[in-house]
């Protein structure tokens, strides 16, 4: 399902938005942001230093401006991504091996 | 749809159970979800019928068709490496699972190194198309915030434990991803049929909440 990129003869280029700007591997941070409404962040996110497992086929529209009824030209991808949970929770008492996964929209996704 | 009186007739049986009322007063949730339904209904925005088609969409879901997928999957490795590679095409093109609430399905698959657990913090998200609806616990606060938090200790009250060196890995469901887990075939199955194993897999296990587990009664093979 993964969009493969143009043959170089083509010469297509892609619009704004419609390829993944994050790529797996990647390391990313959640955005600190805290809107009033229709949001589909958690909280114990914020600010939270993770890395990109894989990115989300297909391109799916925001679904916090979806609640709002706005969505045209908002599709973006998102990433699931793999975050430690000592990262997520300082006193986490489990195994150091345990981790979380989530999927995360473009927008809120910061380049570390 | 209150029955006071009791009088008609009944031909077919005589009254082996006590008489279904509702005696419970409709909640203020009640009263605004008929209200709004009502309201959309006389728009004409959709019909009472398209409600009650609904309702037959999701009463055909049930975890006996994610019992299916996974009982395939143990046998099957082609198409395990499918459902892994894509969970929603493989259940589409191998049981005509439709996915009518455009949800992406990731199928987790539990090894000897990683079990995983599914959750939803915002709200309810669940492979409804795959297994139904889901489980109250699972819509309540105390699961939702814990599975995150503090896995081991939900697990364990589930009565699962997993030993340290084993990562529990939580799946938290935030848009229009929605997750499956593969849970470990259970040893002592080898000569099972499909169907045999698909009646070990359960809803908790496809949550990850449990592991499948042979009963006594079903190891008739061994």
């Amino acid at each position: 399902m993964t969009a493969r990129p143009a043959p170089k003869s083509l010469q297509i280029v892609s619009a704004f938005g419609e390829a993944p700007i994050f790529k797996a591997g990647d390391e990313v941070r959640i955005a600190d942001r805290m809107p009033v409404g229709h949001y589909r962040v958690p909280r114990y996110l914020r600010k939270k230093i993770g890395r990109v497992e894989a990115v989300v086929e297909p391109a799916f529209v925001d679904n916090e401006e979806e609640g709002y009824g706005r969505n045209a030209g908002s599709r973006r991808h998102y990433y699931r991504i793999a975050f430690p949970m000592i990262e997520l929770w300082p006193d986490y008492t489990g195994s150091p091996k345990d981790g979380l996964r989530i999927e995360v929209f473009e927008s809120w996704i910061e380049r570390v | 749809m209150t029955h006071t009186e009791h009088d008609h007739d009944h031909n077919e049986h005589d009254h082996p159970h006590a008489e279904i009322n509702q005696t419970e007063k409709p909640t203020y949730y009640d009263m605004l979800e008929t209200a709004i339904r009502e309201l959309l209904i006389e728009r004409k925005l959709f019909e009472a019928d398209e409600i009650r088609r609904q309702i037959e969409v999701l009463d055909s879901r049930t975890p006996a068709l994610g019992a299916k997928v996974v009982a395939r999957a143990w046998i099957d490795p082609n198409f395990r490496k499918r459902l892994l590679a894509n969970g929603r095409t493989a259940c589409e093109e191998d049981f005509g699972i439709t996915f009518y609430d455009d949800t992406e399905l990731i199928v987790l698959e539990n090894t000897d190194k990683v079990h995983n657990l599914i959750v939803c913090t915002l709200c309810s998200c669940y492979p409804r198309p795959v297994l139904g609806l889901p489980p109250d616990w699972y819509k309540l606060k105390p699961y939702r915030a814990r599975a995150v938090s503090e896995p081991r200790k939900v697990l364990a009250e589930f009565g699962t434990t997993i030993p340290d060196d084993v990562e529990v890995r939580v799946s938290d469901s935030t848009a229009m991803v929605r997750y499956l887990v593969l849970p470990k075939r259970p040893k002592g199955t080898e000569t099972f049929t499909e169907e045999e194993l698909a009646d070990l897999v359960t809803r908790d296990a496809m949550i990850g909440v449990v592991e499948p587990k042979l009963e006594n009664g079903s190891a008739a093979h061994v």
